[in-house]
């Protein structure tokens, strides 16, 4: 297998179940928590971040290339503005973000509907600004391209949206059993959160 | 040296944080949806109790159909009459009110006037009815775990002894509670009426009676007590008030009901009857 191909195997099937998001990196666990009581607004997440989460790696990955990481001489010093990426990428993401809204919402009222209570919930969204930074960390030759870090972005995505309707679907048939009064509720989600991630576990060996 | 390196910092944040902005303000202004300022006023009107009474969604896409001609504002069950004033003549429209319904429980038999049996499942109606029809000796009666109270969001049922009792003056008719019971003994009435009989069961007077001392067992008095009127109509073994022609309160008290089956919804709310075997 050449490198770039086992490297796509790495950033594919890595980012979906060997290092999930939620369940091994524990990025984004506020909308894991916040929108899985229902399946069906999970699925309205997940979808949602699939879009926005590979939008930003498309376009944070190209800022990253061609403006943050251009080196410049000043006084005979080679600097560049890399110290500036958590800035510049939360500025891009939010108004990205905005912008898929506003234009979502001229052009298919249907696709606002079913996403658009989640849009703004993903602009501070934590697993959306680690995905953009670890491209921008990446240093393989597959993720470290444009097109490399936005599959990355895409996958990471799919990862994410695998834990939560895996989690969604859990919390739905818990809410039928009979949880002891103490565990009720939160608790036993986290209980059933962290079982989860145990079992992810056993993908480690995947790639 | 290091001077320059901060000011071009500085201006190149600007620069991108100045170029997002120009694009999402376009943007904005190229993708604008045009929203009628009218449906945002009239939902503001609106009580936003979002109960569903009017047969929308919610108060947004009730106000979304008054404003295109789609619904009347008299169609909402909660709106006082002055609202519904207000929003028609905002849109310069008829308020097309119609008659304001209340809903009536059909049934008198609370814990004390009726036989049950043990149950000790799940206390709500629903589930307590897959259990051989409800732990109660009359098939068609109130079962009072109150899944209609729970159901209303105006709080206008009251759960008194294992009966459900509607006020009146609290109910605006969103016919929440109507779609709960599985009894099917929530029925809306003109809030006009104030005599109702409070039973529902089909079956002969003597099998009521056995199970519930508070059941219509149709005898008409009441019926006898309006004269030609035709204020009551007997319906099988059971009385029911002619909504059409309703009786005024005073037939309660000129008829003499041995059960206490007939009522009035006002004193009914107020706990002023107790069950009576004469």
């Amino acid at each position: 297998m050449s490198e770039l191909t086992s490297e796509f195997l790495v950033i594919t099937i890595g980012a979906i179940l060997v290092n999930n998001f939620v369940l091994s990196k524990f990025l984004g666990i506020c909308p894991f928590l916040g929108v899985s009581k229902k399946l069906d607004t999970a699925l309205g997440m997940s979808g949602a971040v699939i879009f926005v989460m590979t939008l930003a790696s498309l376009v944070s990955s190209l800022i990253n290339q061609f403006l943050l990481t251009r080196d410049f001489v000043i006084g005979g010093r080679t600097m560049n503005l890399q110290f500036l990426q958590t800035l510049v990428f939360i500025v891009v993401i939010a108004s990205l973000v905005q912008l898929v809204e506003i234009i979502l919402q001229k052009v298919s009222a249907k696709l606002y509907e079913s996403l658009g209570i989640f849009l703004p919930l993903i602009t501070t969204n934590c697993a959306v600004l680690g995905c953009v930074v670890l491209n921008a960390k990446a240093t393989g030759p597959l993720q470290s391209t444009w097109y490399g870090a936005t599959i990355y972005g895409f996958c990471s995505a799919v990862g994410f949206a695998l834990a939560l309707v895996l989690f969604s679907s859990l919390r739905e048939k818990l809410d039928l059993a009979q949880v002891p009064k103490a565990f009720e509720g939160t608790a036993i989600s986290l209980v059933t959160a962290g079982i989860l991630a145990m079992a992810f576990l056993g993908f480690s060996g995947l790639v | 040296m290091e001077l320059k390196f901060i000011i071009i910092s500085i201006i190149s944040t600007g620069i991108i944080g100045v170029l997002l902005g120009v694009i999402i303000g376009v943007v904005a202004k190229a993708f604008a949806v045009e929203i009628d300022e009218r449906i945002e006023k009239v939902e503001e009107l609106l009580p936003g109790a979002n109960c569903g009474g009017c047969g929308f969604a919610g108060c947004s896409a009730f106000a979304k159909a008054v404003v295109a001609e789609e619904a009347a504002p008299g169609q909402c069950p909660v709106c006082s009459g002055d609202d519904v004033a207000n929003i028609a003549s905002y849109l310069g429209i008829e308020a097309g009110q119609g008659e304001k319904m209340v809903a009536l429980v059909r049934c008198s038999g609370d814990i004390s006037n009726t036989v049950r049996s043990l149950y000790n499942g799940i206390r709500d109606c629903r589930s307590a009815v897959v259990v051989a029809g409800g732990a109660k000796g009359c098939d068609y009666g109130c079962l009072g775990f109150g899944s209609c109270a729970n159901a209303c969001p105006f709080g206008a049922i009251e759960m008194r002894d294992g009966l459900a009792v509607v006020h009146p003056e609290l109910c605006v008719g969103c016919e929440n509670c109507v779609a709960t019971c599985p009894k099917n003994l929530i029925v809306m009435v003109p809030a006009a009426a104030e005599v109702h009989v409070y039973c529902n069961s089909p079956e002969k007077g003597a099998a009521k009676r056995q199970v519930c001392k508070t059941a219509c067992i149709a005898c008409r008095k009441c019926v006898k007590a309006s004269g030609e009127e035709e204020h009551m109509l007997v319906d099988g073994f059971l009385v029911k008030t002619n909504y059409e022609n309703p009786p005024s309160a005073d037939l309660v008290e000129a008829s003499a009901c041995p059960t206490t089956a007939l009522r009035v919804a006002g004193k009914h709310a107020a706990n002023e009857y107790q069950g009576v075997s004469k």
